[in-house]
């Protein structure tokens, strides 16, 4: 499958997320920048992590402006698979593709640690590798990762089993403690009506590799592989490419595309 | 003209004026008396220290560059370089302390990649007046919360340093920023001008009013005006830095750079004086094309300026074209402001009129060097003649183990680590909060380690051997997970160096460093002095910071902070001694910073590091970890509180040594082994070749922390308890 990671300026996960993909994953993945009008043909968009545009304003706030997200909003509105992880899920909120906001941690502090997450809602694109209530060992980073959205939206959101992922303790009870940013209903990642738009606070590219501390992250990665191979199976045999890695300590020219 | 008034404001003295006239052969117009009083100051031109610094080792075998450019650079295989560097902004810190620390972290970050090096670690040695004032814990957060707006947003892993407290620091907080980079061994760019005729190009950020004299604040004592000094801090963008990053590694990999150089402290007269002076030509730039944030700069202000997120560029005239497209592709400004001549003179022109016209070389390499005079402190002597006072016969060394885990010095740094993003490029294997920090090199088994350490408390009774500890405990903490040291970078932490005594501290420690790294075989490859840490007269201690990297064969080796299992055995490297002087457990109980620092036999030491390399490099050992603060008995209770599971352990110890020496005494060159039982008998032997002292002292296991001492249980804890203690000492002053 080919994944494309959108590069803006200021983001800082775009290799660590290409690395989990291509080199951990084995598959085909391209950068995508953000001037870019051409989203070379991918079967999944992700937009990572990190500070576009210096999260100036307010976190995601100038990204929706880019060429590039009209060109993934067409994509979404298609069907295609979008994963927003972290400051990419902020993006997605402020494109208004996914609901609510995210208001500062509730301590007010930036914070970088390993959180669980349980599956909420196993049967969506992002998750059907995992098990329902299957408790995840994936770290944060950030410091507006406090999700919130008006009290009608909450309920419709759990009505139509649109949040996939939430903060609990390492046996899966949805403690106040393990709630670390405050998040409204333990929120750590929600999906759209329709099923194809995921945004996620934990970071699954930084627990790919047992090496890093976790590699539970996969689970996020193999369930949209799965899908999309699955997806392509019953329209035409599309064939697994499947990509030689190419690992160095030096990570490439991000923005030699 | 120029009076002593305006001599005063620039901070030079009358002799210092008349070599620099005799220089330029006559008067400088303020313009330029502002371009030599920041290249002359202390924190440029290293003026008291140079002839100290001279003594340090500057050769290796792994060495690629040393001393004199932005960093240091190390061969570390694979056709990679290690590119390190540690600057100090302990000033600007203070005044400001959210901006001061960002501007510290942009600072080092740009010297690395300056070098053609991506930015892939920061580490941090912070130290603050204690947590109970007010005024102390506004610093700290807004120092801890500058590091992590600055490093997290540029997207660079803050992956390990040091905390430490004391009333010293409550007017001088130390803030010294290392920064490690990774780059291809055989593309180091350095700092040149070569070329009569190619274009100066300045590259990132507009120029502002900021930061002006920022590098002569940082060579004065504060006063009582300092609140007046805030608006020489900069302002540092993190956004701009990345893109900075991103569009400077590209245009070297293209091939369109000669030189480049960061514009950091004294910004714009910095860069174009020592690019032209290391590559004996000259430069000619006009002001007016300088990109200005501000109207109606003057040539004084844009010539002084240390606003952040800029460079200096000298490329031939044909790449100036494409070399400007990358810069526009990253929306960043790349624009000429002038060429490269042959006559050595920094010229400049301002509405069309010559109004800088100085040699290069006069500001950059005739900085006058001082022998200022020495004289050892008489308290010096008198706190090592101090005697430890006998152990009170009601002493609970129960409660003063449970203490010491809390005592801000030793707890759990958490509070500080987690608002830094130490995961960000997804190598960082060894979280902070160990002896040291790994990064795993991609596609390759091998580790970089790196660690930064300072003990200011042993430097401050004796700094000559609290430099040879320093430099010991960190090759220590680097042995703990594997590595062996290739590599140093030092910030020098000192007071006012026109005092014969804090000159002597300076002396001392300079000395005891260069000693200890010769004895480690290590060069150092580069560094920062900061001097003028003192406010009313009131000096820190003196501080020596020293970063040190090293590399790891085969992380899949690299053991545990914690405990990982029951019923492992607990191998102690090293001897146990009847040492209490400087120890946190005499500060703590008997309220004294007095005594004298732990002995240190280079021998020994190096001998224990090696055990324990070794054993590390045969799969013997599960987890490992150095004895320092606190002593034998809070090394254990860490391993134990780090540990997962919370695995608790029994110890039994003998010998004629005191208990709470034996407990608590800071002994150097001692290192703790654990290792599954079947193991132990190897790493006896490895020990016994070399000729280290080891011993089986107990095992892991249990819920409780104990530890006997002939036959008497002089220790029991809950791990839980002392966990909780470890964890909730430094949130509790913040609320959370």
């Amino acid at each position: 499958m080919k994944f494309g990671v959108v590069v803006f300026p200021g983001s800082n996960c775009d290799y660590d997320t290409f690395h989990a993909l291509q080199n951990v994953m084995g598959q085909e993945t391209v950068f995508l920048w953000h001037k870019a009008s051409d989203l070379q043909n991918v079967d999944c968009v992700v937009l990572p992590g990190g500070f576009s545009y210096g999260d100036y304003l307010r976190s995601g706030a100038i990204a929706r402006f880019s060429p590039v997200m009209a060109e993934v909003k067409k994509f979404a509105a298609g069907g295609g698979l979008v994963l927003g992880i972290c400051n990419g899920f902020q993006i997605l909120q402020e494109s208004g593709l996914l609901p609510g906001a995210m208001l500062r941690n509730k301590h007010l502090k930036f914070l970088c640690q390993p959180v669980y997450v349980k599956i909420d809602n196993s049967r969506t694109p992002f998750s059907q590798a995992g098990r329902k209530d299957q408790v995840l060992n994936i770290p944060i980073a950030h410091f507006d990762g406090n999700y919130y959205a008006p009290p009608g939206v909450l309920t419709e959101l759990e009505r139509k089993r649109q949040i996939v992922f939430r903060y609990c303790d390492e046996r899966g009870q949805l403690t106040e403690e393990a709630n670390v940013n405050g998040s409204l209903h333990h929120i750590a990642g929600v999906i759209n009506e329709q099923g194809n738009v995921l945004g996620m606070m934990p970071h699954p590219e930084r627990a790919s590799e047992k090496i890093v501390g976790s590699d539970d992250g996969q689970v996020i990665f193999q369930s949209i592989i799965d899908y999309l191979e699955k997806r392509a199976g019953s329209q035409k045999k599309k064939a697994a490419k499947k990509v030689r890695p190419v690992v160095s300590p030096l990570p490439p020219l991000i923005g030699n595309l | 003209m120029i009076d002593d008034i305006a001599l005063a404001a620039h901070n030079l003295t009358r002799e210092e004026y008349d070599s620099i006239v005799r220089l330029i052969g006559r008067e400088p117009n303020l313009t330029e008396l502002g371009i030599f009083s920041v290249m002359w100051s202390e924190h440029c031109g290293y003026k008291s220290s140079k002839v100290y610094l001279k003594k340090f080792p500057t050769r290796g075998k792994y060495l690629i560059q040393g001393p004199g450019e932005n960093a240091g650079v190390m061969d570390i295989g694979d056709g990679l370089a290690v590119v390190f560097k540690i600057e100090s902004h302990n000033h600007p810190s203070y005044i400001e302390p959210y901006q001061g620390a960002a501007t510290g972290v942009g600072g080092i970050l740009r010297d690395i990649f300056t070098m053609g090096a991506r930015p892939v670690a920061v580490l941090d040695s912070l130290r603050f007046g204690p947590l109970d004032k007010p005024q102390n814990r506004s610093v700290a957060e807004g120092v801890v919360s500058g590091i992590s707006g600055y490093g997290n947003a540029f997207g660079v892993p803050t992956v390990g340093g040091e905390v430490y407290f004391h009333d010293c620091y409550s007017q001088n907080p130390l803030v010294n920023v290392c920064c490690v980079g990774l780059a291809e061994k055989d593309k180091i760019f350095l700092a040149r001008a070569q070329g009569v005729g190619n274009a100066v190009i300045y590259v990132g950020a507009k120029t502002g009013r900021d930061g002006i004299h920022g590098a002569t604040m940082a060579s004065a004592e504060f006063g009582k005006d300092t609140e007046q000094k805030r608006p020489n801090v900069q302002v540092g963008d993190p956004f701009k830095e990345k893109l900075l990053l991103e569009a400077c590694l590209e245009a070297m990999a293209k091939g369109l750079i000669i030189g480049i150089q960061d514009m950091g402290a004294a910004g714009l007269t910095c860069s174009t004086t020592e690019m032209a002076a290391k590559s004996d030509t000259g430069m000619e730039i006009d002001l007016d094309l300088v990109p200005q944030r501000e109207e109606g700069m003057n040539p004084y202000e844009i010539m002084l300026s240390e606003s952040q997120e800029r460079m200096l560029i000298v490329t031939s005239q044909d790449k100036v074209k494409p070399l400007q497209a990358v810069f526009s592709k990253w929306d960043l400004e790349a624009v000429v402001i002038g060429k490269v001549t042959d006559d050595r003179q920094l010229k400049a022109h301002f509405h069309g009129e010559l109004v800088i016209d100085i040699p290069v070389k006069a500001v950059v390499d005739l900085c006058p060097a001082y022998r200022r005079p020495v004289e050892a402190p008489a308290f010096v002597r008198k706190l090592a003649r101090y005697k430890i006072p006998e152990m009170p016969a009601d002493l609970d060394l129960n409660q003063v183990f449970l203490q010491l885990v809390a005592y801000p010095d030793i707890a759990d740094k958490k509070w500080v680590f987690r608002q830094y993003d130490h995961m960000v490029q997804i190598n960082t294997i060894v979280l902070p909060g160990g002896d040291a920090a790994v990064l795993r090199l991609k596609g390759t088994k091998k580790g970089l380690a790196m660690t930064l350490d300072g003990n200011s408390l042993y430097a401050y009774l004796n700094p000559k051997r609290g430099g040879e500890i320093v430099v010991a405990e960190a090759c220590r903490n680097l042995a703990c997970v594997g590595a062996a040291p290739m590599g140093v970078t030092n910030c020098l932490n000192f007071g006012n160096p026109e005092k014969p005594e804090i000159m002597w501290q300076f002396k001392e420690a300079v000395e005891g460093i260069a000693r200890a790294c010769r004895e480690f075989d290590i060069p150092v490859t580069g560094g920062n002095v900061s001097f003028y840490n003192e406010t009313e007269g009131q000096a820190v201690f003196p501080t020596p910071v020293l970063g040190i990297v090293g590399l790891v064969d085969d992380v899949a080796t690299i053991p545990a902070a914690g405990f990982r299992g029951e019923r492992e055995a607990i191998v102690l490297l090293g001897e146990n001694k009847e040492e209490l002087g400087g120890s946190e457990y005499l500060r703590l109980v008997f309220d004294q910073e007095k005594g004298q620092a732990p002995e240190l036999d280079f021998n020994k030491e190096k001998s224990v590091q090696e055990v324990c390399r070794q054993a590390i490099k045969q799969k013997l050992v599960r987890t490992a970890h150095d004895i320092s603060e606190g002593g034998l008995a809070v090394a254990l209770a860490e391993c134990s509180i780090k540990s997962k599971k919370g695995i608790g352990f029994e110890v039994k110890l003998n010998g004629p040594i005191r208990t709470d020496a034996l407990l608590f005494g800071e002994s150097q060159s001692r290192i703790i082994l654990v290792a599954k039982e079947k193991n132990a008998g190897k790493i006896l032997a490895l020990a016994r070749k070399m000729k280290v002292k080891a011993k089986v002292i107990g095992k892991t296991g249990g819920k409780k922390m104990v530890i006997w001492h002939r036959k008497k249980k002089v220790v029991e804890q809950p791990v839980e308890l002392m966990r909780d203690a470890f964890k909730n000492s430094i949130p509790r002053y913040f609320k959370i």
